[in-house]
């Protein structure tokens, strides 16, 4: 639940969360189990085409949303059912409270469903005098405690055995063992006589098929047949966005959920109910039955060219599973009721801008969640468009403002790009500074900031340009600011691993920063121009290849100009062109150059390797980096998570800063734990924050862009 | 049938993956001698419902209570298999059902039934829940006991697409598919198995 009034108070919640030692235990086993049943999960399926299925039935269901609405109710109320649709929250509560009012009911149980969780149902039943008892047993330890869930599948992954021992005992009225078995019987116990007292049971739906008007729900727990069943009334609330066309389209959801849920190829019950079925105690031993379906914004969603893909969520949890902040801070804060990437989004939509503002800032847009999605959501990207909208209609804050005013200038940024390295003198050592000039905060001391060095890449260009004649193939760099600014030298090492191999390089002096900060920061029109100055910059036309050394530019110049040029008649074209020839130096000096043994000297040493985000995920390069530091003669030795976030994030790291530290220290751990001497990553940003962090440790770690490596390597 | 084969194998080691007990018989009249044994040997000493042994509220406490007896449901049976299984049940004492279900919601031994169909890709079975005894039993059982002809596995859902599209459009209709037993990982993400339902599945596999 958000209650935070702004960042402040949000990150003072943050800290707090970070404090609380079991959370960070539990959220960090779950991270690693979940990621290896998973995999095990779709061992041997074709799992890209499974999510593009589900994308594609779920796609397809919300542009005829209304029609299979009118099919659905046709066929639920020919078999007896009454079907509402609620426009608002609010109108859901109300139709609900009036089926029990009329039924003459008392006592409510309920199985678990996030949609009642959205509309704050059990508050309100409650608040007209009814018991509502839920079912599943997270959701009803939650309730117990008067909290939120925490994980959309897990409500109560936050809580200790010890916690819930001491929770039962008070509802027991007696001393219960911490054992979990026990503690789950007592559960059993308990909840049992709550079904046989109960007038009416409440239950979500996972999908709504048109074609039958049957209703399925998926569950482990097998309460929520108890809830249809023994309750002589059952009302089911089901989001507009759960109505599927046919039973195919369902089976294919049914497929792929559990198993990105949790990794179970299927959940232990799959309950399909049409129509009003044989109840013993409801007047004429047939069940009243309501389903009411919850629009609450779901129709306008449909009809959103950007944020309709929302609808195809199916709940299972998996962008809250693999998502490095929510694994620091868990669910109470990363989410309000929905949770994860996903919840980030919804957050916004169902519950409002106040809710939503501090929360989708603190993603770090490392892409986990999108690689994960059972439906192919571009989750990061439709968080950064809601942290825009968020800004657009409240107003931009000053340094938001400020760097994109200067960043649409390109000389005005070179030149206090300049500037700032001499402001910075006094303090510079060891090529590492203590505070950048934009960064006068103690909290930035987890890990060493690097000076600005003494001459940008661009001014060296110039005297170091090779001379290439009968070259094969043209190529521009892109340097990215990092590379120009503060680490030339990885840049230099590049020229030096291409020179001579039959790519004629260019380095066209009126490319700027690739803009990802800015847009990182919601300042989208700002994003957009840059964007514009860089492809007319480097005029695809011209070149064969578009080559960076950084990660995160190449994953932008790619797939992020697409998205913000894409709609743009003037742009679209020479955008895709643009991202068709832009490559990252890895896959360049595997692909394109074939650098083999051969051209490299041997021993070069021992080294671990960080994926960034930007490489693995983004660009969906993971074998060459690998296949270079074996190719090149250096001895590469895997560490834990390696294709997890390093914490850098840009500005993130500015912004939440003790997120990014915790991050940082658990990469570093599990680099160190190899025992090589280096650490190898294609990403200056990721150099900054590694190297900035083995110094603050006194490490002897060294950390190294690949292209050094190849650079120091080749013969 | 040289079909089947390999189904029913897979069926088996997807249905152990989710710690079902799995077994083969010939007969239905052996499935039914299976199901007395069962019950008879489950708990031997004690006809307590599962967690009424722990301390509990005197709500909790009371419909323990409800239980005297060993109990064995079998809602939906062909009324002669039925009488045949009442009648070995009586020699060991377990008092059989197949209604009445509603007065037995503090727990009964063991559900016996017949599945629809199978799915041999995750070791689920299918079944056509339209009768409420038969929902409830499956529910209230401590041990559910399921006949699986071998003939109605698929390997896939979609290979069970029309069958399914059959069910699902009688008017009205309760299908359920059960794969392993009751199950929740809630409490610090540790598998516990029978926290609403039956704490264990048994499956045997009717060569038919
Ligand atoms: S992009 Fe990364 S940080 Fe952002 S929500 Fe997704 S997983 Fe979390
Ligand atoms: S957004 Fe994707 S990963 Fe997240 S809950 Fe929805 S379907 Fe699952």
């Amino acid at each position: 639940m958000q209650t935070a009034k702004d960042l402040k108070e949000y990150r003072a919640e943050l800290r707090e969360a970070l404090d609380n030692e079991f959370l960070r235990q539990a959220m960090d086993k779950f991270a690693v189990a979940y990621r290896g049943s998973r995999a095990k999960a779709f061992a041997g399926m074709d799992l890209k085409g499974l999510i593009a299925d589900v994308a594609q039935a779920k796609d397809g269901a919300a542009q005829r949303m209304d029609e299979l609405l009118s099919e659905f109710t046709a066929k639920a109320e020919a078999a007896g059912v009454k079907v509402h649709v609620a426009r608002t929250a609010l109108e859901a509560n109300e139709i609900i409270a009036a089926i029990a009012k009329e039924n003459g009911v008392k006592k409510i149980v309920k199985s678990k469903s996030m949609t009642a969780e959205e509309i704050h149902l059990n508050d309100h039943l409650e608040g007209q005098g009814y018991e509502v008892t839920e079912t599943d047993l997270g959701e009803w330890i939650i309730q117990l405690r008067h909290e939120g869930p925490t994980h959309m599948v897990m409500p109560a992954i936050h809580l200790s055995r010890y916690q819930v021992a001491d929770l039962f005992s008070e509802v027991t009225q007696q001393k219960q063992e911490v054992d979990i078995e026990k503690l789950v019987k007592v559960a059993r116990r308990e909840l049992r006589p709550k079904y046989v007292e109960a007038d009416m049971g409440i239950s979500g739906a996972n999908v709504a098929v048109a074609e039958t008007g049957s209703l399925g729900m998926i569950t482990n727990e097998g309460n929520g047949r108890l809830v249809t069943t023994l309750p002589r009334v059952h009302v089911a609330l089901v989001g507009l966005d759960k109505l599927t066309a046919t039973l195919r389209d369902a089976l294919r959801i049914i497929r792929v959920l559990p198993r990105n849920a949790t990794g179970q190829a299927i959940s232990s019950y799959v309950t399909w109910i049409k129509g009003c079925v044989e109840c013993a105690p409801a007047p004429g031993g047939k069940k009243v039955h309501h389903i009411v379906f919850l629009d609450n914004g779901r129709r306008a969603l449909a009809r959103d060219p950007l944020f309709s893909q929302v609808l195809r969520c199916v709940r299972c949890g998996a962008c809250a599973n693999v998502c490095p902040v929510y694994r620091l801070v868990g669910g109470h804060k990363y989410g309000h009721i929905y949770i994860g990437a996903i919840g980030l989004i919804l957050t916004y939509f169902f519950h409002g801008r106040d809710k939503a503002k501090n929360l989708v800032q603190n993603c770090i847009n490392c892409g986990s969640c999108k690689d994960v999605c059972a439906a192919g959501i571009d989750l990061p990207l439709l968080i950064k468009e809601i942290h825009a909208r968020i800004q657009d209609e409240e107003g931009h804050p000053v340094p938001s403002t400020l760097l994109a005013k200067v960043l649409k200038n390109r000389k005005l940024f070179h030149t206090l790009l300049r500037s700032a390295k001499l402001a910075q003198k006094p303090l510079a050592s060891g090529g590492f500074i203590r505070h950048l000039p934009m960064i006068f905060s103690k909290e930035q001391n987890f890990r060493a900031l690097p000076a600005i060095a003494p001459k940008a890449f661009r001014d060296l260009w110039p005297r170091i340009r090779p001379e290439v004649k009968g070259a094969r193939l043209k190529v521009a760099l892109f340097s990215g600011c990092v590379q120009d600014f503060v680490y030339p030298e990885q840049s230099v090492a590049a020229v030096n691993v291409v020179a001579g191999r039959g790519a004629a390089l260019d380095f066209p002096m009126e490319q700027s920063c690739c803009g990802l900060p800015v847009m990182m920061m919601g300042e989208m029109a700002a994003a957009r121009d840059v964007a514009q100055q860089n492809i007319s910059a480097l005029d695809p036309a011209k070149y064969d290849y578009i080559l960076t050394l950084c990660a995160s530019c190449a994953s932008h110049l790619k797939h992020g100009y697409q998205k913000l040029l894409g709609n743009d008649p003037s742009w679209a074209v020479r955008a895709k062109q643009f991202a068709d020839k832009v490559i990252d130096f890895s896959s360049f000096a595997r692909d394109v150059l074939k650098l083999a043994p051969e051209d490299f000297r041997p021993g070069g040493g021992t080294a671990t390797y960080h994926a960034p985000c930007h490489l693995c995920r983004g660009l969906g390069v993971i074998e060459a980096p690998r296949d270079l530091l074996r190719i090149a003669g250096v001895e590469y030795k895997p560490a834990e998570e390696e294709d997890v976030c390093c914490g850098f994030g840009g500005t993130f790291s500015i912004k939440f800063p003790e997120l990014s530290a915790e991050l940082l220290a658990k990469k570093l751990a599990n680099a160190e734990a190899t025992g090589a001497g280096t650490l190898v990553t294609d990403c200056p940003g990721c150099v900054m924050q590694l190297r900035g962090g083995l110094e603050r440790k006194g490490s002897p770690m060294r950390v190294r862009h690949m292209a050094e490596i190849l650079a120091q390597q080749i013969k | 049938m040289s079909e089947s084969q390999p189904l029913s194998r897979l069926f088996e080691e997807k249905a152990k993956a989710v710690s079902a007990v799995v077994s083969t018989v010939t007969s239905l009249e052996q499935a039914l001698a299976h199901a007395v044994d069962l019950c008879d040997k489950k708990d031997a000493c004690q006809i307590l419902v599962s967690g009424c042994e722990l301390p509990l509220s005197a709500t909790g406490e009371a419909l323990c209570e409800t239980k005297q007896q060993k109990i064995l449901a079998a809602p939906g049976l062909e009324p002669k298999l039925f009488a045949k299984l009442k009648e070995l049940a009586a020699e060991r004492g377990i008092l059989c059902i197949d209604t009445g279900m509603r007065q037995r919601l503090g727990g009964v031994d063991i559900a016996f039934t017949v599945a629809d169909f199978g799915i041999a890709e995750t070791g689920t079975l299918v079944f056509d829940s339209n009768s409420e005894e038969q929902r409830l039993a499956t529910m209230i059982a401590e041990f559910h006991l399921a006949v699986l002809p071998v003939s109605k596995i698929r390997e896939k859902s979609f290979d069970l697409e029309e069958e399914l599209l059959a069910l699902l459009q009688k008017s009205p209709s309760y299908t359920a598919f059960v794969t392993g037993a009751s199950r929740t990982a809630d409490i610090e993400r540790v598998l516990a198995l029978g926290v609403h339902g039956p704490l264990e599945l048994h499956i045997l596999l009717l060569e038919d």
